[in-house]
């Protein structure tokens, strides 16, 4: 019998074949921490192994994103206990100025092709987006990590969700992950690893399997992978330091999957989540016209170059709506750069937009994209759970979505524009 | 714990509808409000604290009481505080369908036993498992029993490295047993 994506990978880090069920101690590549879970790990791992070293300096990494550069006191310490730490042990850190750590990874070239990775980020399946197997696990399990290099696994099964059909041309790939979410729900692919295959996904670019990768964790997947390559993805691919096209996970043709999900995209328009579940997705039509108070573009699932590229398409030479506030956030420094150098950062300050340094403390009450009691903000952003940024509402979009509501005042699809 | 054998009274996360609340996010669990607190004992007035209906939880709670929610219980973030707050408030164990896959591990690895246990879902529906009531699990044989209303039900039981580190007291635990061997 043939293997699936993870069962290469886990097998290629355990050192033999395994069964799906079984568990295993698996090798690491990286380990990282963040500025949340990071101050718990040093602890953790200052009492039970005191000063004696990590398993390889090299391969453990610090990377802070969620209160950056930090505006509470109790953050400025928790950082500042990683940086000494990190300074004791001869650790990289990817500090306030870098940007998401899983985005920064990837750009580093620490998460590659066939390497596995783990990290207090629950979103490090984003990783599935470059063929690397990505983990986010609790402090524990990291400081077990920091001094092993080793991590016990229960070796997931695979459902293989094959994507048919030809999508709106208003339809992005954050449309479609969301319309992924309402399919599969919380119970399809649930402890599953997945594999996304067909003409829609094999189109997506890096940008737009990020964003499908990154939603997995909102599927209550382990985490998921797109084979299917196309040229222009491939030369993304290439660009990034480090890249080995021969380490390209494909599962085997004779694979044994839990079983395969069909899901027809014909014609999908732009979808929405409404409050407050990610899976609570509704075609655009039927929310359109929903006043809101705020929209955010930026957070893992959409903060890449290319996200707001197609926000600035939409915002160029247009104002927002007076009263009204877009805050952008871009996941790294060079996304930032990127941003500045094609002048998409202008397009977006001449439309009325705040454009903040790079970040991901929206979705944990460390930086921008929080709501207030009986605001409605429309967001790229993951999970609009009860609670999560604020007592507000909040609606997941596209970024194009976003960007067009924001000049509305409500709710409305980019091709109203 | 050796024994794999837990007796505790019953909380049961329904909503206003009596029906067992699915979905429980870690935000719901452990607001990201509170993420800067690294001092275990500080966590556990915090518990339920974003859940609907369930926000002075941790007031009412005892140390022993075991709970059970419904499917996917501690969904999406990998903070270990949502799992740690419950162990501040000594809560004995949570029992659910299924669990979020990093929630589920954080929990072992801090020898919280939580268990999978799909027929939860019907016996809360008939009132056959309710707030208050007492029960016992073992671990062992995947057999539970609701003493205050004399019903039996299964679930897998923990085995391998799962069990090994929830009878250490832990993963450090099991790792500094491996370490002596």
């Amino acid at each position: 019998m043939g293997q699936t994506i993870i069962e290469k990978i886990i097998a290629a880090h355990c050192g033999r074949k395994v069964q799906p069920g079984e568990i295993v101690w698996l090798e690491l590549d990286i380990v990282s921490a963040r500025d949340f879970g990071g101050p718990n790990v040093v602890k953790n791992y200052e009492r039970e192994y005191g000063d004696q070293p990590v398993f390889d300096p090299d391969r453990v990494v610090f990377t802070f994103d969620l209160c950056v550069p930090a505006c509470t006191l109790k953050y400025a310490d928790n950082q500042q206990i990683c940086r000494l730490f990190a300074k004791r042990h001869g650790l990289r850190v990817f500090d306030v100025d870098c940007g998401i750590g899983s985005h920064v990874m990837i750009e580093e070239g620490l998460a590659g092709p066939g390497k596995t990775l783990v990290g207090t980020d629950s979103h490090l399946n984003i990783m599935g987006a470059v063929g690397c197997f990505g983990q986010g696990m609790g402090d524990v399990d990291i400081t077990f990590s920091f001094k092993t290099g080793r991590t016990w696994f229960e070796v997931p099964r695979t459902v293989k969700v094959r994507l048919t059909g030809q999508p709106s041309p208003w339809a992005t790939p954050k449309d479609l992950t969301l319309y992924l979410c309402k399919m599969l729900g919380t119970k399809q692919v649930a402890l599953k690893a997945v594999e996304f295959v067909g003409e829609p996904v094999k189109q997506f670019s890096l940008t737009g399997r990020i964003t499908l990768c990154s939603m997995v964790t909102e599927m209550a997947g382990i985490i998921g992978f797109i084979p299917e390559l196309n040229g222009k993805t491939t030369q993304e691919l290439m660009a990034l330091p480090g890249f080995n096209l021969e380490e390209w996970p494909e599962p085997d043709p004779d694979a044994d999957y839990e079983n395969e999900i069909s899901i027809d995209v014909s014609g999908l328009p732009p979808q929405v989540a409404v409050p407050y579940l990610p899976h609570k997705v509704k075609p655009i039509t039927e929310v359109k016209g929903t006043p809101i108070d705020s929209g955010f573009i930026g957070s893992c699932t959409n903060g890449r170059v290319e996200d707001f590229r197609q926000a600035a398409d939409i915002l160029k030479g247009k104002k927002i709506k007076p009263g009204v506030i877009l805050k952008c956030v871009p996941a790294t420094r060079r996304v930032y750069q990127t941003l500045l150098e094609e002048g998409i950062l202008e397009i977006l300050f001449r439309s009325g937009a705040v454009v903040s340094n790079p970040g991901c403390g929206g979705c944990a009450e460390g930086h921008i994209g929080l709501t207030g009691e009986g605001e409605v903000q429309i967001s790229t952003a993951n999970r609009n759970f009860y609670g999560k940024q604020g007592k507000g509402q909040t609606y997941l979009a596209s970024p194009a979505v976003v960007a067009a509501s924001c000049l509305a005042g409500e709710i409305i699809s980019p091709e109203e524009i | 714990m050796k024994e794999g054998l837990i007796q505790g009274r019953l909380w049961v996360l329904t909503n206003d509808q009596g029906r067992l609340i699915e979905d429980i996010d870690t935000d719901q669990i452990y607001h990201n409000a509170y993420l800067h607190i690294t001092d275990r004992r500080l966590m556990g007035q915090y518990a339920l604290g974003n859940l609907a209906g369930w926000e002075d939880f941790a007031r009412r709670a005892k140390p022993g009481d075991i709970i059970i929610a419904g499917r996917n219980f501690g969904a999406g973030s990998s903070r270990q505080q949502a799992v740690d707050c419950f162990l501040a408030l000594g809560i004995a164990a949570i029992v659910a369908p299924s669990f979020g896959a990093i929630y589920f591990r954080n929990a072992v690895n801090s020898a919280l036993p939580v268990i999978r246990c799909p027929a939860v879902e019907n016996l809360v529906a008939n009132g056959q498992l309710a707030t208050g009531d007492e029960v016992r699990l073992s671990l062992l044989s995947g057999e539970g029993e609701n003493l205050t209303q004399g019903i039996k039900f299964n679930f897998p039981p923990f085995s391998g490295v799962q069990l090994a580190i929830i009878q250490a007291g832990g993963l450090f635990a099991y790792a500094h047993q491996l370490e002596k061997r």
